[in-house]
Formats: structure tokens, sequence, C-alpha cells
């Protein structure tokens, strides 16, 4: 065992290669970590480099003529710092914030949870008069302070539903599109949701260097940018318009859409009840929310796009006027009222289209349309019956119904133009004729639309023959409206079928015994036709669409009030004030319009205390 | 004996000399940008101000040990030993507490570590013996004396407590190893070291295991070790040579049973020896989760500061990591993150390269002694700054445990500057006079 002095010397080589090994095994491991790998760097980046995200301004929302329906104000958070907050009154802070001891307790914890270097949100969106409360004491407490956030303020709290909100992300938002962070803010629904791309804007950048107590110490100018601001959006809804429609609609339900007929724009898109939404913004949104809710006449729910009502009566137009334009009936056609097949009101025995429309008769258009329904002399009932509801249902189409008019609003719904197929799977095949299925001729039965689509029929015969897709927005930050907006859409029927429909439409409103009497107003030559719906046990839903002036019409609208009664006698009035409003600029008949004020449908005594309740402007 | 007129200067080791100076000044450099104190450098108050003021004590103290006959070294080394034993004494009695050791003597605004000179003197203690009578590692007894005379200050040094500079007293083994020690010490640490891995990853956390339900897995590893261990002894038996035989199976036996003794000896240390905040050092070395989640934010950081060094680095003071106090104990024990950081990879493997070079270098100078007592003296300090160097740089390139003990030449500090000074002034004298020695 025993070495001798040369074998000893031998082991230097040992030794010398143990060192070296180890040398070369720290250069391995340094090139490892600085060389092939950014995961360190990266490490490194997290902790010292802290990005500020420079908020863009959001872009506005305004009316037709440039009015601010949408703008941002200041909202105040208020920060805590928990590195300073040791020995503070916390039951004194309670107080003065307004929250329970415990609440506030839980968000210190939580707030020093997350950093003791980084403030905190301890109270989200207090408006300013919220703040101006709090301000004065704040000096006593160290480590809270005040962060100033812009927050959109509906400025007349009005057309709410459509407008829609613009609240906190949530974390599938984040998981959608990167470019959101905790703490962002997004449109969610409406206008808001419908244009964010375009009202959001670009965040800009600010890197720091910051030190290990998050201290800033230094910034990187060559990474910054600066935030570019969103596009303001212009909306074709004329306020004034929208704020006196919302203000008729008050204690009603149901929705009202005003269209310009040459355009399609969308003057007023009344859901009613509607409601504030700023109370959906700051500190108020929680109870807000619940309250609107649970309402059970369902104020978020936007009628004006989402309720599929029967149309009624006034689809009595759609009908004349494809029968014309297939020439099984003329202006000069009579028919007799058969009460025998289908109810009627009024006196009258043989009309003409003309006189029809004016007293509304039900067999008359039930023979109109048997006539284009039963179209094939060779062929039984019931083909006759599904070739001929087959061909009905296009041109009803053409018409916009049963489709997703005014698709880019959110939530439109197409209603429903039964086709032979829906009733082959209701009834069987061949176990249907037009005697089963005669409702819809009068716009009852089946036939479901919505609000817009009665609006757009209006528009249709006041442009006689054609429509523009109804939209709401004329311009996106100066580069106008985008295209497909302003598509001139032809319905068939040519031009000169609509004059004895339009000649119809004049005597409703400006005859004497009128159904549509009640929306006359001197000096304006409006056309009307009202539908009154029935409702089995309630009352019926009061319809009416107008249009005005006759001649180069500038406003097309319909009005759906639920059960209500006649369309003559509640939205009749309300169109002819809303025409009255628009095209003279203010109101004359005081009592009409005190008439329609005051009054509250449905009429159910469960629902006026409700009314009450209600977060109304 | 044999001392002869010569001339120092014209017998020096330059390239070590120089070397030393680079480091110190490297050093130096680092220290003044890991204090973020590049504005006051001139500060005499700051730290940076501070070790250069050592820096000129140490270039005084390493003339006057140039200056010195390599002889008195030898026959005070003795002398030098109690010294410093009664220091390390004293310091458990009137030191004051840094840290939760008792280390330091405090002398005003200044303090002094006996520990960084008890290295210096437990290395000529040891050549001074070994060298006495020409060859002394044949007797066991001098064997036994050798471990003691390095054990006496290890365990004083154990005491304080001070885990770093007792390990940097394990590298004496590697001059022991030199003088004759048998190299299976160097394979029995080795898979000592294997061993003691496998026992710590084993155990770490609770799972379930066949037969015993859910437990540390460490008596499933002893289990299973003991199994494979006796398959392994059955299958080398029936290889063996029969008149072989009964003796490889006993020594095979007690070599198992002693693994056996060695792991559970490991495994209970773990538990009831280590200190909770050393045992999730350990664990965070091995990437084993700790409950404590700042357990492993010094590494985590010193790694993190390494690696955004890129080829060339952020520059002298530009690290923010450095800068901005994320890295801790930075101008000390952690003094390699700012190299790592603002030097980038070039910069920071030049350093371990130079120490490398280093090393090896006084490993040549021990060879080319004619006397013993330079060589093993030589041996020595090159055992320590080896040691040193692997414990720090292992840390904070997160290949060893956090262990505090500062990198040689680099790190804040006048008593490491002055322990290591001392400890290469010596043998540089002592390599300068090596042809006026007899053998």
């Amino acid at each position: 065992m025993e070495l001798n002095q040369g074998e000893l010397a031998g082991r230097q080589r040992i030794l010398g290669a143990i060192v070296l090994g180890v040398g070369v095994l720290f250069v391995f491991r340094l090139f490892q970590m600085q060389i092939t790998t950014d995961e360190w760097k990266n490490r490194a980046e997290r902790l010292t480099e802290e990005q500020e995200i420079l908020k863009p301004t959001r872009g506005l929302c305004l009316d037709r003529h440039g009015e601010m329906l949408i703008n941002n104000v200041p909202s105040y958070d208020l920060m805590v710092l928990p590195r300073f907050m040791s020995n503070i009154d916390t039951a004194a802070l309670a107080e003065l914030v307004q929250l329970e001891r415990e609440e506030l307790d839980r968000r210190l914890s939580k707030a020093r949870r997350y950093s003791r270097y980084k403030a905190s949100p301890l109270l989200r969106q207090m408006n300013a008069p919220q703040y101006a409360a709090i301000s004065s004491e704040l000096w006593r407490y160290a480590g809270l302070t005040i962060r100033t956030n812009p927050v959109r303020k509906n400025v007349f709290g009005i057309a709410s539903q459509i407008l829609g909100e613009y609240r906190e992300v949530d974390r599938e938002d984040m998981n959608r599109d990167s470019r959101y962070r905790l703490g962002d803010y997004k449109g969610k629904s409406g206008i808001e949701a419908l244009f964010e791309s375009d009202l959001r804007g670009t965040p800009g950048v600010r890197q720091h260097l910051v030190d290990v107590r998050n201290n800033v110490r230094n910034t990187l100018t060559e990474m910054d940018s600066l935030p570019e601001p969103g596009s303001d959006v212009t909306l074709t809804l004329d306020a004034d318009l929208q704020r006196y429609a919302e203000r008729l609609m008050k204690g009603k339900r149901g929705a009202i859409v005003a269209i310009e007929p040459t355009t399609g724009e969308i003057l007023a898109f009344v859901s009613a009840p509607s409601f504030d939404g700023n109370l959906l913004t700051g500190t108020t949104r929680g109870a807000a929310y619940d309250s609107l809710a649970k309402h059970p006449w369902k104020p978020l729910y936007n009628r004006a796009v989402r309720g599929t009502y029967r149309p009624g009566s006034i689809f009595k137009m759609v009908q004349g006027l494809i029968a014309m334009e297939q020439g099984v009936i003329s202006p000069r056609t009579h028919i007799n009222c058969n009460r025998d097949i289908i109810g009627c009101h009024g006196a009258h025995t043989q009309d003409n289209l003309q006189r029809a429309v004016v007293h509304s008769c039900n067999p008359y258009f039930y023979e109109v349309m048997r006539r284009m329904v039963n179209q094939y002399p060779n062929l039984d009932k019931f083909d006759n019956a599904r070739l001929g509801l087959g061909w009905w249902t296009e041109r009803v189409e053409d018409f916009g119904f049963g489709t997703n008019l005014g698709g880019h609003v959110p939530g439109t719904r197409p209603g429903l133009v039964p086709d032979s197929s829906y009733y082959n799977k209701l009834y069987g095949r061949r176990h249907w004729t037009y005697r089963t299925i005669y409702s819809i001729s009068i716009g009852e039965g089946e036939l479901l639309a919505t609000p817009l689509h009665m609006a757009n029929l209006a528009a249709i015969i006041a442009n006689k023959g054609w429509y523009m897709e109804p939209h709401l927005v004329r311009d996106i930050g100066g580069k106008g409206k985008p295209p497909k907006f302003q598509v001139r859409r032809d319905v068939g029927v040519q031009a000169s079928h609509f004059e004895p429909i339009l000649d119809a439409m004049q005597a409703v409103i400006e005859d004497q015994t009128g159904t549509g009497r009640r929306a006359y107003t001197p000096g304006i030559v409006a056309c009307g036709k009202t539908g009154t719906v029935q409702n089995q046990n309630q009352a019926d839903h009061s319809v009416f669409m107008a249009l005005a002036p006759r001649t180069a019409p500038e406003i097309a609208v319909s009005v759906y009030v639920e059960y209500a009664g006649a369309g003559g006698d509640w939205a009749a009035p309300i169109a002819g004030l809303l025409l009255e409003k628009y095209l003279n600029g203010n109101v004359s008949d005081l009592d009409r319009e005190r008439r329609v004020k005051g009054a509250t449908y449905p009429l159910d005594p469960q629902f006026a205390d409700l009314q009450s309740n209600l977060p109304v402007p | 004996m044999r001392s002869r007129r010569f001339n120092v200067l014209s017998r020096l080791d330059w390239p070590t000399l120089i070397a030393v100076i680079v480091l110190v000044l490297l050093g130096w450099l680092n220290v003044v940008s890991a204090t973020a104190e590049a504005d006051v450098i001139w500060d005499m108050d700051g730290k940076a101000g501070k070790q250069l003021i050592w820096m000129g004590i140490c270039m005084f103290l390493m003339v006057g040990l140039l200056a010195v006959e390599g002889e008195f070294y030898i026959r005070t080394s003795v002398l030098q030993y109690i010294t410093v034993l009664t220091l390390l004494v004293a310091v458990l009695i009137v030191g004051k507490k840094v840290g939760g050791a008792r280390s330091w003597f405090g002398v005003g605004s200044f303090s002094i570590q006996p520990s960084e000179f008890a290295k210096t003197a437990t290395a000529l203690m040891l050549a001074w013996y070994l060298s006495r009578d020409g060859r002394p590692w044949r007797t066991l007894a001098a064997r036994l004396q050798s471990v003691v005379i390095i054990g006496i200050p290890a365990v004083l040094i154990l005491l304080q407590p001070d885990a770093g500079t007792v390990l940097v007293f394990g590298g004496f083994v590697f001059v022991l190893y030199r003088e004759g020690l048998s190299g299976n010490v160097l394979l029995l640490g080795v898979s000592a070291l294997i061993l003691a891995v496998l026992t710590i990853l084993f155990s770490a956390n609770e799972s379930w295991y066949p037969f015993l339900g859910s437990s540390t897995g460490f008596w499933w590893f002893l289990f299973s070790v003991t199994i494979l261990g006796a398959c392994t002894l059955m299958l080398v038996r029936a290889a063996t040579l029969p008149r072989y035989r009964k003796r490889t199976t006993i020594r095979g036996a007690l070599i198992l049973l002693a693994g056996m003794a060695f792991s559970t000896g490991v495994h209970l240390g773990m538990e009831n020896v280590l200190q909770r905040h050393q045992r999730e050092r350990i664990h965070v070395l091995f990437g084993i989760d700790v409950d404590n989640p700042d357990a492993d934010y010094n590494i985590r950081h010193a790694k993190a500061a390494i690696g955004s060094g890129g080829w060339l680095g952020r520059g002298w003071v530009q690290g923010p990591m450095t800068a901005y106090g994320f890295v801790p104990e930075q101008e000390t024990d952690f003094i390699f993150c700012t190299v790592g950081e603002e030097w980038g990879f070039l910069g920071s493997a030049g350093v371990v390269m130079l120490f490398v070079f280093l090393i090896l270098r006084i490993l040549h100078m021990g060879e080319r002694q004619r006397s013993p007592f330079t060589r093993i003296y030589a041996y020595a300090v090159a055992s320590i700054l080896f040691m040193h160097v692997l414990v720090n740089v292992g840390m904070v390139l997160g290949l060893a445990p956090v262990i505090g003990i500062p990198l040689p030449f680099f790190s804040y500090g006048g008593s490491s500057l002055m322990g290591f000074t001392l400890l290469v002034g010596i043998l540089i004298r002592l390599d300068a006079e090596r042809f006026s020695v007899l053998r």
C-alpha cells in the first residue's frame, strides 16, 4: 500500500483534473444559464421591468346631430398601499367608506396578500360626489391614495339597452383576447360591445425599471409608445326623439322603432320599460342590476329587436301589395265581407282594397290570401296550399319578415314567417290546407315579427318598394358608414301599387271615422295603420305603424304597446306625437301628450307597485 | 538551514501574484457595483471605500509577508495555530452575534472574523506536522493526529456555527490524499455523496408505497437498497473463486451495512440535526417543493441575475438586478451574481477560469518544491481556494445548497481579504526560497 514519492507526485494530475473538471462544469453551467436559455433572463425582466400601460381615451358615442350620447368622465378608486397601513383606525375607516367592518378587513388583508408594495383598490369607481364626501378625511390614513379612472357616462341616461354596458373584463374575455388584462374594461353589450374594436383605441406602454421594493428607478424610453385614442362612433339615433319616445313609453311595456326610410337609419329605438344605464356602473351596479334582472317586466330585455309579436292588421299591407303584384286583385277589386268565415268589425259589406284597409276588413284579406295560395287550378287543395304557401313565404321574406333584419344590432331575432315545411311538421304532410292556416292572412296565427320588422314595413311603404337594412351607425372615426348599410333592397312590388295603400293609410288617420284618428296632427300628411292583436283572456296589444310626410317621407315608425287595447287608442297617439316631434321639433297637442304620458299598461294591479320600483330616469 | 543570499523579487512567482492582484481589482469593481455606490466610491464610509482601505492594508501586508524569511513561518506554525485556537475559543465567548452565528470580534466599526485566519494557521500547522521527519504518514498515530489538527478548529467553528467554513476544512482531505491517503477515500466520499443525495430525494415527500401505505420514501428506499444490494452480493459471490468467497461475502456485507447505516444517519440528520432553513436550502437545491414560499427566494433571484447576463453582460453598474437590490448579500457571498449579470458569459467564465488557473498554478508550485513543508502548504492553499470557489460559485449557479462562504479576493470584507492575502503571501515567499532548500 505504501507509495513512493514519485507515485504520489502523480496524484497532482488527479487533483488538477478535479479542479479543471469543476471549472469546466461551471463554465458549461454558465453557458447553459446565460446563452442557451432565456428562462433566467425572462425571470429577471419580470422582476425588474414593469410595464405601465397607458390607457387610450375611449371613443365617444354621438347621436346623428353630433350630440354626445356617451362620454368619458372620471371616477375615483380608493387605493391602499399595505406597506404604510400599519396602525390605522379601521373602525373609523369603515364608517368613512361605508363598508362593514368585516368587509373592510377582508379587503385590506386581500390587498396585503397581493402585494405590500403595490397598491390595490379598496373601493372602486366612486363618482365625484362620493369622492368629495371622503376626500377631506383621507389625510388621516397613511397609505390611502386616490386613482382616477375614466368611466362611461350615458349623458341623458337613454337608450340604455342598445348603448350597452362597459364593464371590467372577466376571465373568459381575457382567455379569448390576450390584449385584455385583469382590471381592464371593455364593452360588454350593445353598441359598446359592437364597436369595441373601434372605440377602445390602442394602449401605449411605458417601461420602468423597478427595484426590489417596487420603486420606479429608471425608464426605458426606447420601448415606449403613446396611446392612440379610440374612434368616435356616430350613431343614427336622434337623441331628442329617443328621449321623447322613452318618456312616452314610461309606465308601459312595448317597443318603438323609428327609421329614416331613405337611408334605413334607426332614429329611435325604445324598449319599454327602459332604465338609466348609469345605474349599472360604479358602486350602484350590484343593487341596480339585481333589481333590473329580477323585475318581472324584464327591462334588460330589448323588445325592439328581441320581442317577437304577432304583427296584426298592419300585416294586411303586405298582403295587399303582393296580391296586386301577382295580379289576383286590383285596387278596384271588391270582395264580400263574409263574416261566416272570419270575424270582422264595423259596418261595411263589399269593400275595395282602400276601404278594406281603412275598415281593416278581415274577410277581404282572407280572400286575398286564399287567391294567392290556391293559385294552381290543376292541383288539389293540399298541394295548392303547400306550393302556394311556399311562393307566398318568399314574397313576404322579401319585405324583411322572417329574416334577421338589422343583424348587426346585438340580439336581433328573425321572427317567423311559417312556410310549408313548418306546417308539415305541425300537422303532417297533406294534412293541412289554406283553411287550416288562414289566420296568418291577417297577421295573426303563427306569424311573428319584431317591432323593427314593423318599422321597416312602414319604411318600405314610404319608399314605395325598397328599403335599406335598418342600422344604428352613421360614421366610425370619420371613415363614414360601412358600405353594407348602403345597399338598396327591392321587395319586388312595383311603385304604382303603393298608391292605393298609401291612400288608404292616409285615410286611416285623416278620416273622421279612421281607426288611426288619434295619430292625426294638423299640417302633417301622415299615413298609418292600426293593429289590434288579440290575446286570450287579456287586453289586446295596441299596434301602430306610420310614415310622414306622405310625399318625401322622413320618418317611418312602429309602436307596440303590450296589453293596452285597440291600436287606435294608444299606439296611434304615440306614433302621432313622435311624427310631430320629429318633423316639427315640438308638440302642439298637449292634451294628447298628457293623456299618453299618464297611461300605464298592462292594467294589472300587481304591476302598478312594481312600476314605482323601477330605476328609470 | 540553507539560507543563501538571494533577491526575493527575482524569484517571485509573478503569475500567481498577478492573478491575485487581478482578482482583487475585479472584485473591488464588482463590490462598487453591488453596493450601488458608483458615485461615492471615494467615500470611505461606504462599503466600496472601506474595501479600498482593506486593499491598501493588504498591499502592505503582502509586501511585509514577502519580506519575511520563510523560516519564520515554519517556526511559528505551532504558535500561530495555538493563537488561532485561542481566538476561536474566545470568539465563542465574547464574540458578537451576527445573523445567528458568533463569529466576529467587534473592534469599533471594524469587525474581525478569526475563522478566516484559522485556515492559514491550520494549513501551516498541518504542513509543519507532516514534514517533521521525512515521511510521517506511515503510522496510524500520525494519521489520527493529522485529523485532530484539522478537526479541532473545524469543531470550534462548527460551534459558532459556521457550516460553510467547516466545509472548507473538508478540503484538507486533498492534502492528505497527496501525502499518501488511500485514493479509496475520495471514491468513498463520492459514493457517500451519491447515497446521501438519493436518500434526501427519496425521503423528501410523503406518498403511497406498497406495504407501508402513506409515508416518506425513506424506509422503502432502504428496503429496496437492501434487497438490491443482497442480490448483487449473491451474484458477485457466485462469480468469485471459492477460496475468496468468504472474504468477499463478509466485506460486501459490511459495505452494505455501512451504507444502510450512513443512509439512515443522513435521513435522521436531515430530520433532527439540521435547522429548518438548512433543510429547506437542501430541498430547494434538488427542486423539492418546500412549504415556505421564500425558501428559494435568494437562489431564484441569484440565478435570474446571472442568467440575464447573456454573452457580454449589462455592463458595469448597469445590471438592474444588482443595482436595485434583488440579489441578497450581493457584495459578499453572492458577488458572483454581479459578475454574471454585468460581465456576461465571457466575464464570468473568465473569472472562473482565472480561479482555475490560480489553483492549478499553486498545485504546480507545490510539486516543484524540494521542501515537503512548502509542498504540503501549497496543496493546503490550493485546496482551501478550491473549496471556496466550488461552494460559492456552485451555490449561485444552483449546483450546491446555499452555504455562506466568501469568494476569495472578490467578496467584500476585510477579514476574508486579509486571510487570503496571508494564505497566498506566505506561499509565494516560501516558493521564492525553493532553490535555497536542500533536500
